[in-house]
């Protein structure tokens, strides 16, 4: 495409007014506008001093464990009989997904900024229960917004996040799913101006989260980066990561964003398939609109109400996605993908029998793709999955799909 | 260029008193009923009318007008209808100022320079669109302002005066003050606080300052009426709407009225307040 062309590199953004291209922005009441130009201010002063970093890089090593492994998934690549694939085994990190990288993060830099009330919505639950973790951690007083219907099919995490001390408010508007625990985080955090801090799960939202988001979560495709070139002496050929606000997968593919000889893939959740209109594919079924802060391609119907998403992974059932994969998604440096809801299914069991290692859903949907592109390439074609979280929180529901098996 | 909501402050500067600034929910409970109770609004005492443009995700708004504009997205509403509830009172109502208040999205969606053309041919008078900060003036306040509607900013306790004149600087017709740091219809203002608030923004501003957030009753009105120029109250009336609803969340024949009457009382609290 023309304007992959014209640009010299994918990894400058977002501009100063947060813009990824069209998208990202600040589309927030006028209550939250002096705060997140605080929060910019705070974090672009974070991110250049070297205790920040120092601190939060002594909780990668101690509390979280990283860095996490560059696994070389060998009966899986023997199965699919193609590219040699790896997997990021972030499900390996404490708390069992990506979501306490970009947690870490954000609850240091709260403290940097003497908050003491933290917020955040979570659909899966992963979000809140790195929250509730990190909260406990600190002795932060912690609020999880959750969509009454996500607290009924996450009761392992709403106990969890109950152990760790966070107080959990089942969310009852709207399709009481994770938009709504957002607009619910987002009415608190209007009403409670002075102590909070809205501790966001994905890298959507208003300018700085994107960004910031981001940023935490790029220790994933840094570690990865060295790990191959130690593995193997080159840099990966593709890298597969599933998305739903695109945190995780953003996490992995900005340090390879202008490495030009790397192909890099999204994968949506479909649900029961993209033409069946029940999905969460918000790029390869929706159309660009504003929401919870930002422009960027959103599911919703003709005139602009927003529409329910739909997944088995209630970690991807989001109407939209971070504003840079729309970015990437109409530049093209980034092939969006989608996996239906069986398709997922299929790579969950597949990688558990292959590998012995139970993926969470969400990572189950790159696993359904990454099979089959690795399939089409040589044997000597290095792959990338992003294994981004464990699928212990999963295996009721899936149980429940597959017939109490 | 005056427009109608220029006019009706002044008047109402001249006659000594504040204005009531009403909120109903466009489409709410369905279409007809809507276009009834926006039509009774100036006669009950409204001076002003905002309609709400009803949005699935609105995030600055409290469960009485979220619970609004689900009622009217089920009863049908678009933003074509709310444009052409507009046209229908503009029929038989040339003076009123008609405000829309509402989320950028259905308006980003339906196309900005269309909706600003459709907006302006049917007698729309002004815009307040929550989740457009002056950080964001291109998308639509440049545009509303060229195309001669007013853009009517919400200042709010966290607008520091460092950052008020930002907020002032594209704002016309009139300033919204929010009287409160939280949703609609939630806790009920510190009225001194809103005083001294009102007091800081006329100190930056020539233009008129309405406060809404909170207003639930005519004695509350009387208090704002006191420093403000005009009172916004929207939560009550959109609450007095459910409540005249029956079983099935349909309108009944007490539907208009009661919301009325509740205009009328908050009404005369205004009108009782001499400046």
């Amino acid at each position: 495409m023309t304007i992959q062309q014209t640009l010299n590199s994918f990894r400058t953004g977002p501009d100063e007014t947060g813009h990824f291209g069209q998208y990202g922005g600040r589309f927030v009441a006028e209550t939250l506008m002096p705060l997140i130009l605080d929060l910019e201010k705070a974090y672009t002063a974070a991110k250049a001093d070297p205790a920040f970093h120092a601190e939060l890089t002594s909780f990668h090593t101690h509390y979280v464990g990283r860095p996490s492994p560059l696994y070389f998934a060998e009966r899986l690549t023997e199965h699919v009989g193609g590219a040699k694939i790896y997997l990021k085994r972030d499900e390996l990190n404490h708390t069992g997904a990506h979501k306490i990288n970009n947690v870490l993060g954000q609850i240091l830099l709260a403290r940097r900024m003497g908050k003491t009330r933290i917020i955040a919505e979570t659909g899966a639950g992963q979000h809140g229960v790195a929250t509730a973790t990190a909260c406990a951690r600190f002795g932060l007083k912690c609020v999880v917004y959750m969509g009454e219907v996500d607290v009924e099919r996450q009761k392992p995490n709403v106990f969890r996040m109950k152990m760790l001390g966070a107080e959990i408010v089942p969310v009852v508007s709207g399709s009481k799913t994770l938009k709504d625990a957002m607009n619910e985080a987002l009415r608190d955090w209007v009403s409670n101006v002075e102590d909070t801090f809205y501790c966001i799960g994905t890298s959507a939202g208003p300018h700085p989260y994107p960004m910031m988001v981001r940023d935490f979560q790029s220790i994933i495709g840094k570690e990865a980066r060295e790990q191959m070139l130690e593995r193997e002496g080159r840099l990966p050929d593709s890298l597969v990561a599933c998305i739903g606000g695109g945190s995780n997968a953003i996490g992995l593919f900005h340090p390879f964003l202008d490495d030009a000889s790397v192909e890099i893939f999204g994968v949506e959740a479909a649900g029961h398939g993209v033409a069946s209109g029940a999905h969460a594919a918000s790029l390869n079924g929706g159309k660009p609109g504003v929401l919870h802060g930002n422009r960027t391609y959103l599911l919703m119907n003709e005139d602009g109400q927003i529409a329910e998403a739909h997944s088995i992974s209630a970690g991807l059932d989001y109407p939209g996605i971070g504003p840079e994969h729309s970015w990437l998604h109409d530049t093209g440096r980034v092939t969006y993908l989608s996996t239906t809801d069986s398709e997922a299914l299929e790579a969950f069991q597949l990688l558990s029998k292959l590998e012995g290692i139970i993926p969470a859903l969400e990572p189950a949907h790159a696993i359904a793709r990454a099979v089959e592109i690795a399939a089409l390439k040589p044997k000597d074609h290095l792959m990338i999955v992003n294994l981004c979280g464990r699928g212990d929180k999963d295996i009721f529901s899936v149980a429940e799909h597959l017939g109490g098996m | 260029m005056t427009t109608r909501i220029d006019t009706r402050f002044a008047a109402l500067k001249a006659e000594g008193r504040a204005a009531l600034v009403t909120f109903v929910m466009a489409g709410d409970p369905d279409p007809s009923t809507a276009l009834e109770i926006v039509k009774a609004l100036p006669k009950a005492g409204a001076d002003l009318i905002e309609i709400g443009m009803p949005f699935t995700d609105p995030m600055a708004d409290g469960p009485a007008i979220q619970a609004a504009g689900l009622r009217a997205l089920a009863a049908g509403e678009t933003l074509h209808g709310t444009i052409d509830l507009v046209r229908a009172f503009r029929a038989g109502d040339q003076d009123t100022p008609i405000i829309l208040m509402g989320y950028f999205n259905p308006i980003y969606i339906y196309g900005v320079e269309k909706f600003l053309v459709d907006a302006k041919a049917a007698g729309i008078d002004g815009l307040i669109v929550v989740d457009c900060p002056p950080e964001e003036d291109d998308e639509l306040c440049k545009p509303a302002l060229a195309a001669g509607l007013n853009f009517i900013r919400l200042a709010t306790p966290t607008t520091d005066d460092k950052r008020l004149p930002k907020v002032l600087s594209n704002t016309s017709g009139f300033v919204y003050y929010v009287s409160i740091a939280g949703i609609t219809g939630a806790a009920t203002p510190d009225f001194g606080k809103v005083a001294t608030a009102v007091a800081r923004i006329k100190s930056h501003t020539d233009l008129p300052v309405a406060v809404g957030f909170g207003v639930k009753t005519a004695s509350d009105a009387i208090a704002i009426a006191k420093g403000a120029d005009g009172v916004v109250v929207g939560s009550a009336l959109v609450d007095m709407v459910k409540r005249s609803l029956d079983a099935n969340g349909k309108a009944t024949s007490t539907t208009v009225s009661s919301v009325m009457a509740l205009v009328s009382e908050i009404a005369a609290g205004v009108r009782s307040v001499k400046k």
